[in-house]
């Protein structure tokens, strides 16, 4: 359990796991508490937060109750965000440790299709793709992995290069271990940690990426999103504030949590800033 | 002041404890030594034994979590321990000097070496920019460095690791301490850059009456430059005294097992003709290295190894001997292909291995196998020894048990604890992890091994077991060994052919006997004359 006592030495990261715990379970519980769909109306439209003890965070001008849409609105941004990082995650370590572990010609060409990718803004390219298919939960998904995935590459290739000419990778070769088998099981578990840090802040991009799509009416059209819904409020931003606010609100703190986590995890895994606080 | 009678430093019952929940309570325990004016006292000792502490506590660069808890250490007539950080900074570089093991790192890489050089007299507020200057060529000159009014407008990273080394001491002499510390000032160097420090130290300290405190762990230094030694084990002093007499009648037994344990080469012993057939056969093997060099710039050629030839038979050591640079490891990494080569011939039991496919060669890799110099970077941190020792096999098709009972033998025979398959690396120490780095090259029952610099990173008491233990492995398996090493010592110990390699050339190869006393080449000669400690015989100390 040393890894767990290290990390919970960073007080932010304990929080922060305990905000995701709170949205996690928000997620999964949303059809318990709100049986009824969060594009239903259910109350009189604009009502403000605490005007009706039913609404606690009031509801929008066609009576839907926010409450409900910022609960159905955390299973989107949470699966999206974990499911595109996975995504790319797994391209960009396939990439990375490719070109990283056998370098020369196939280095370059998988560094100058990273490079293709990283030089156009990804936020542009996510609209694209995201416009060219239809928006759904998948598209939205797959847009947001294929414009994230280079750092990882980038990361993966730098951790294989080095690693590539430790004397222990030397030895396998040595022993007569295959290439992909030296790949798979000598380097790649030393380049976990940072791996992991990288994915953990990922996630918290992949959730605003995802928020800013919605918001710019390119979200699911069967999901409700926390995007959507402040997208939705901002021609009403004077008369209610409060449907903007509350799912702005919602994003804001579960991307520090993501980010606190990351940082935690860091600093757990990172042997170098070990009793930095000491 | 008498200076015969006082010495220049007492250090008086000096402990220092070490934090809660290490291996031992006090890093150095009431250890005391006296330095005197004009004498040069080694202070020797293994890794962790605390030799490199005291320094530290003189020049007051502990770190913050080590304190002394006793002891005083007392440079003419004062007490270090006692003083203020202030008058501590008056002291360091005016009266007490030290230089460092890695003068790469202990130069300001960004800053011009005659600048590094003023330096240490302006923090001083020594003299003025012209008084400054004229001093600084003094200096450079003094430590022997060619052409100090063009080097001193030189950056540290165009000066080889001797010249490095020369500026750190030309810095150490700028403000004329009267004592100078040297912590293992040439572990990082070549021997024959090694004895050209050691010879510019010893003519210093004669020039300029200085007290020398010189930390080392070889005792072939030692014998070449101490007037007195102080040996440390574990935070203890165990022996000290005369440098005659410690060297040649060791009165204490870690002492004895130390000197028995230095490298030497075993006269009259000359070993059995090993008669075997033929394994291994190198013809004009070459490798060249290319950097650098685009559209615009010539590219940069050096001919690692050139025109190598040699032949090995089974049951036979060579010993390739160079310094670095030389292409020794390049030489290795070809004969295991983990380098393409430009030309030449590897004939393995008959057969030329240099044409063969990555692909074709790798089901003939079990035969050949590599001990590798780092004991810490040479096994992977996240595998336990199990599945370090069983990955080969598995490779090359033995069936997962096989391999694992094989493994629990293997751990016996380099002299492991069978409980050391469950563990991981980082629970063992350097000597053991090079142990298992020779279990995993034994796995696969190779007809070849080569070990580059096997045993360079160990403490010697460490690295006579090891070459022990592959001594006696060889015999037992009859092993052909490629020994890698910049220590003729250590080659003249083991080997039984030694190939004396310089500037990617073979220059001369034969028996140690001839080698050493008939010696061909000019380079020979020169690698043969800077050996440290070459006239001191460790045998006969503990006979």
């Amino acid at each position: 359990m040393t890894f767990f006592r290290r990390y919970a030495q960073h007080y932010g990261a304990l929080v922060g796991l305990a905000i995701l715990s709170g949205v996690l379970l928000v997620a999964l519980l949303a059809p318990l508490i709100y049986p009824v769909s969060p594009w239903q109306g259910v109350g009189e439209p604009l009502l403000g937060p605490f005007e009706d003890p039913a609404f606690p965070l009031g509801t929008d001008m066609l009576g839907r109750d926010i409450a409900a849409g910022l609960a159905y609105g955390a299973r989107v941004s949470l699966l999206i965000g974990v499911v595109s990082t996975a995504v790319a995650v797994v391209i960009g370590v396939s990439i990375g440790a490719l070109a990283g572990f056998y370098g020369g010609r196939i280095d370059d060409l998988l560094m100058r299709f990273t490079e293709f990718f990283q030089t156009i803004p990804a936020f542009a390219m996510a609209i694209v793709l995201v416009a060219i298919f239809n928006p759904t939960i998948a598209s939205i998904t797959l847009a947001i992995a294929v414009v994230s995935w280079p750092p990882v590459a980038r990361l993966v290739r730098g951790e294989f290069m080095s690693l590539r000419s430790r004397e222990f990778v030397q030895a396998a070769v040595v022993v007569g271990q295959s290439g992909p088998r030296i790949m798979l099981t000598q380097i790649l578990p030393n380049t976990l940690s940072p791996i992991i840090v990288t994915a953990s802040l990922m996630v918290a991009t992949a959730i605003l990426t995802e928020s800013s799509l919605s918001f710019l009416g390119l979200g699911d059209r069967n999901m409700m999103s926390w995007g959507f819904m402040i997208g939705a409020a901002r021609t009403m931003l004077r008369e209610a504030w409060w449907m903007s606010v509350f799912p702005g609100v919602a994003i804001l703190i579960t991307v520090l949590a993501i980010n606190l986590i990351g940082e935690g995890l860091n600093d757990a895994m990172n042997p170098h800033l070990r009793g930095r606080k000491g | 002041m008498d200076m015969q009678t006082t010495p220049l430093l007492r250090v008086d019952n000096l402990s220092i404890p070490l934090p809660a929940g290490l291996d031992r309570t006090y890093a150095v325990e009431n250890i005391s030594y006296e330095l005197n004016a004009g004498e040069i006292l080694c202070v020797v000792g293994e890794s962790g034994s605390g030799k490199s502490m005291t320094a530290n506590a003189i020049m007051g660069l502990l770190p913050s979590y080590l304190k002394p808890s006793d002891g005083r250490i007392v440079f003419r007539g004062r007490d270090l321990l006692a003083m203020s950080e202030p008058e501590l900074e008056r002291e360091r570089g005016r009266s007490v000097a030290m230089i460092f093991q890695e003068p790469l790192s202990a130069l300001n890489p960004l800053m011009k070496v005659g600048e590094q050089v003023a330096e240490v007299m302006l923090v001083h507020g020594e003299g003025d920019a012209a008084s400054r200057e004229r001093r600084v060529l003094e200096l450079l000159d003094f430590v022997g460095l060619p052409d100090p009014a063009s080097l001193r407008h030189a950056y540290p990273f165009r000066l080889s690791g001797g010249q490095r080394q020369r500026v750190m001491i030309a810095m150490a002499l700028a403000l004329e301490p009267a004592m100078l510390i040297a912590d293992e000032p040439t572990t990082a160097l070549d021997v024959t850059t090694q004895a050209q420090i050691l010879e510019l130290i010893r003519r210093i300290q004669a020039a300029k009456g200085m007290g020398v405190m010189f930390i080392t762990h070889d005792f072939g230094v030692v014998a070449d430059i101490a007037d007195r030694v102080v040996v440390m084990e574990r935070g203890l002093v165990v022996e000290q005294g005369v440098a005659a007499d410690v060297l040649n009648r060791p009165q204490h037994p870690y002492t004895r097992r130390l000197i028995a344990a230095v490298p030497h080469r075993e006269d009259g012993t000359s070993r059995t003709d090993a008669g075997g057939e033929t394994l291994l056969e190198v013809k004009q093997l070459s490798k060249t290295y290319r950097s650098g060099g685009g559209l615009f710039s010539k590219a940069r050629v050096v001919k690692a190894v050139d025109e190598v030839s040699f032949s090995l038979r089974r049951g036979e050591t060579l010993g390739v001997v160079g310094e670095s640079g030389s292409g020794k490891s390049t030489l290795g990494r070809c004969l295991l292909k983990l380098t393409d080569v430009d030309g030449g011939e590897i004939r393995f039991r008959g057969q030329d291995i240099v044409p063969l496919s990555p692909g074709a060669f790798r089901p003939m890799r079990r035969h050949v196998q590599m001990i590798f110099q780092d004991p810490f970077s040479s096994l992977n941190p996240r595998q336990t020894i199990g599945r370090i020792l069983t990955d080969g096999p598995v490779a090359n098709d033995v069936p997962l048990d096989r391999a694992q009972a094989r493994a629990r033998e293997l751990l016996g025979l380099v002299g492991l604890e069978p409980s050391a398959f469950d563990r991981y690396p980082h629970e063992f120490s350097g000597g053991q992890r090079q142990r298992i780095g020779i279990a995993r090259a034994l796995a696969l029952d190779p007809e070849l091994l080569v070990a580059d610099e096997s045993v360079s990173a160990l403490d010697v008491s460490v690295q006579a077991q090891v070459l022990q233990l592959l001594q006696d492995l060889q015999r037992k398996l009859d092993l052909a060994i490629i020994f890698i090493t910049h220590d003729l010592r250590v080659a003249a110990q083991i080997c039984d052919r030694v190939a004396v390699m310089h500037r990617g050339v073979i220059v001369e190869c034969g028996p140690p006997a001839q080698i050493f006393d008939a010696p061909r080449h000019a380079y020979t000669r020169q690698l043969i004359a800077a050996i440290p400690g070459l006239a001191w015989n460790p045998r006969q100390a503990v006979m």
